[in-house]
């Protein structure tokens, strides 16, 4: 049971974190804040290897691998596009020194 | 049992996630914190390679580079205007793994193990309505079905029908984990995510992105918890937070509940308008008219709207701000929370055009400026004007927060047709007196009003 309570607490604190920094983020970035939390949610591709690496079946292999494609789909696009986006939000130095170049 | 070390390293990861959220409070640094994130998810990777010594190594390894492949193709493709699809697309995706992985972990969880029995059911379940979700999200973003509102008698029965049997489904799962009840409440989620956001309009579905980007966070946490990984638990709660956040803010941007917006056709009190062209009078003018008011005026505000980015015509406006400038015209862009497709989404468009960030003014800072404002240009937005917002309790949008355009001196609204906009509710303001409409391609008619400013 210890193990749920550390678990439970672990999930309640990261809630206020969460909460605690999404709020400060600059409501210029949400488009890039919404592909990047959607990135880090790819990390359930852990838990799809985990899962994967411990199949008995060619079933459970396969549903398993399917997970796998489909997180990792998920987390590098969810990152790459957003690096995409980020690189585009220049101040007004940065576009200045482009016309000058 | 996990290794300490590995444990140690997931907590690095976790960190690096959480660096990266807070490096989006400023530009300036939210590029590197990207980069970090990608570097703890990485992490995360390997370190699972490594403590868990998984089987079947090499189709893994196949289908990680299937997925990369497939991941930076479509991220490299996408267009910036397609951006809400895509990010509606990784998040489906990203349910629709959650929801495999429970279903995979059901036979391994201990029928004592209660607490983990509910997070299961409760991945498969939300994971499910997660994935079909997105994919009706997409289908409607990306145009391949009606972006109307679509119910039929019904709906409603159907829906709280599935949704009781759902719940039901997912008390017997716990009670009795096997693994067809498990694939029934798999199936009965995809139905539920389908049929909530079938009624959902085209202009609203952005919120239903951000709702269930917040799903699939807490589908992944609750992953985490049946796994007994702190890293997927803290990741899936970080993006639940970071969903239910900016679903909220977006409802407040328009006015409505949450609730209204999700269920607002169904109960027939939508946003569905007549969508037809209007034949009062307005007053018309042609590109010279309105650069010379553009030219000799002293204080521009610029309104862009989703029309702009339709038309791609984000790098002309860009160079008619430029050209305004350099007269010693003072020119600010007025953005909308709800400008776009999604919450940003206009920053995005605008910053893909080179405009530096600090010249975009969000609604609260930039309203009380307009009644000092000369002229206020209106680029392929309406309703995010429509003084109906505040004047007319009836008006679907009323009680939704607009740009004050009807304060400055003299509006100009460079548009298609006559015909009303998303909401389809007439706009008063394009028949005010002081307002001027130039007809045609958002493009077209900004890169006629750029050389007729050059010769004014």
């Amino acid at each position: 049971m210890t193990e749920s309570i550390a678990l439970l607490t672990i999930f309640v604190l990261a809630a206020f974190v969460g909460v605690e920094v999404i709020s400060k983020v600059s409501s210029t970035l949400h488009t890039p804040l919404m592909s990047g939390a959607n990135a880090i949610h790819g990390v359930i591709l852990v838990g799809a290897i985990i899962v994967t690496g411990a199949a008995d079946s060619a079933i459970v292999v396969i549903v398993g691998l399917l997970a796998v494609v489909l997180a990792t789909v998920n987390m590098v696009g969810g990152f790459v596009v957003t690096d995409r986006m980020l690189e585009m939000f220049k101040g007004p130095g940065a576009r200045k020194k482009e016309l000058h170049k | 049992m996990i290794p300490t070390w590995a444990q140690i390293g997931y907590l690095v990861a976790a960190v690096c996630f959480i660096v990266a959220l807070k490096a989006l409070s400023s530009p300036r640094s939210a590029r590197t914190g990207n980069l970090i994130g990608a570097a703890g998810a990485v992490l995360a990777v390997i370190i699972t390679f490594a403590a868990y010594k998984p089987d079947h190594l090499v189709p893994i390894l196949i289908a990680l580079a299937i997925g990369t492949v497939g991941g930076v193709i479509g991220s490299r493709r996408v267009q910036m205007t397609q951006m809400p699809q895509l990010v509606a697309l990784f998040n489906g995706v990203g349910g629709g793994a959650a929801a495999l992985v429970a279903l995979l972990e059901l036979g391994d969880v201990p029928s004592e193990a209660t607490v983990a029995a509910i997070a299961t059911a409760f991945t498969i379940l939300v994971g499910a309505i997660s994935f079909s979700g997105s994919v009706v999200t997409f289908a409607k973003l990306q145009e391949l079905m009606t972006t109307r509102p679509v119910t039929f008698p019904g709906l409603p029965v159907l829906f709280v029908a599935s949704l009781l049997g759902g719940i039901a489904l997912a008390v017997w799962l716990v009670s009795d984990p096997r693994v067809w009840v498990g694939v029934l409440l798999c199936l009965i989620g995809l139905a539920i995510g389908v049929m909530l956001v079938l009624p959902v309009g085209g202009a609203d579905v952005p919120i239903v992105i951000s709702l269930l980007n917040a799903f699939t966070g807490l589908t992944v946490a609750a992953g985490g918890y049946v796994l007994g990984n702190t890293l997927l638990l803290v990741a899936g709660t970080l993006v639940g937070a970071a969903g239910t956040l900016l679903t909220k803010l977006m409802a407040d941007a328009m006015g409505r509940s949450v609730f209204n917006i999700l269920f607002g056709a169904v109960r027939g009190g939508s946003t569905l308008g007549a969508g037809t062209a209007s034949d009062r009078p307005v007053i018309s003018g042609g590109p010279e008219d309105v650069a010379i008011l553009l030219g000799y005026a002293n204080k521009v505000i610029i309104v862009p709207g989703y029309g702009l980015a339709v038309a791609q015509a984000q790098h002309t406006l860009r160079d008619l701000v430029e050209e305004l400038q350099s007269r010693g015209v003072k020119v600010d862009y007025a953005i909308h929370p709800v400008a776009g497709r999604m919450p940003g989404h206009m920053n995005v468009l605008l910053a893909e055009a080179q405009v530096p960030y600090e010249q975009l003014r969000e609604m609260d800072d930039i309203n009380g400026d307009f009644k000092t404002t000369d002229v206020v240009l209106v680029v392929g937005a309406n309703d995010v004007v429509n003084p109906a917002a505040r004047n007319t309790p009836s008006a679907p949008i009323y009680g939704m927060p607009i740009l004050n355009a009807d304060e400055a001196q003299r509006v100009i609204f460079l548009k298609r047709s006559m015909r009303p906009g998303f909401a389809g509710i007439e706009n008063e303001l394009l028949y005010d007196p002081r307002t001027t409409l130039l007809f045609g391609d958002a493009r077209d008619s900004l890169t006629k009003l750029l050389t007729a400013l050059k010769t004014v």
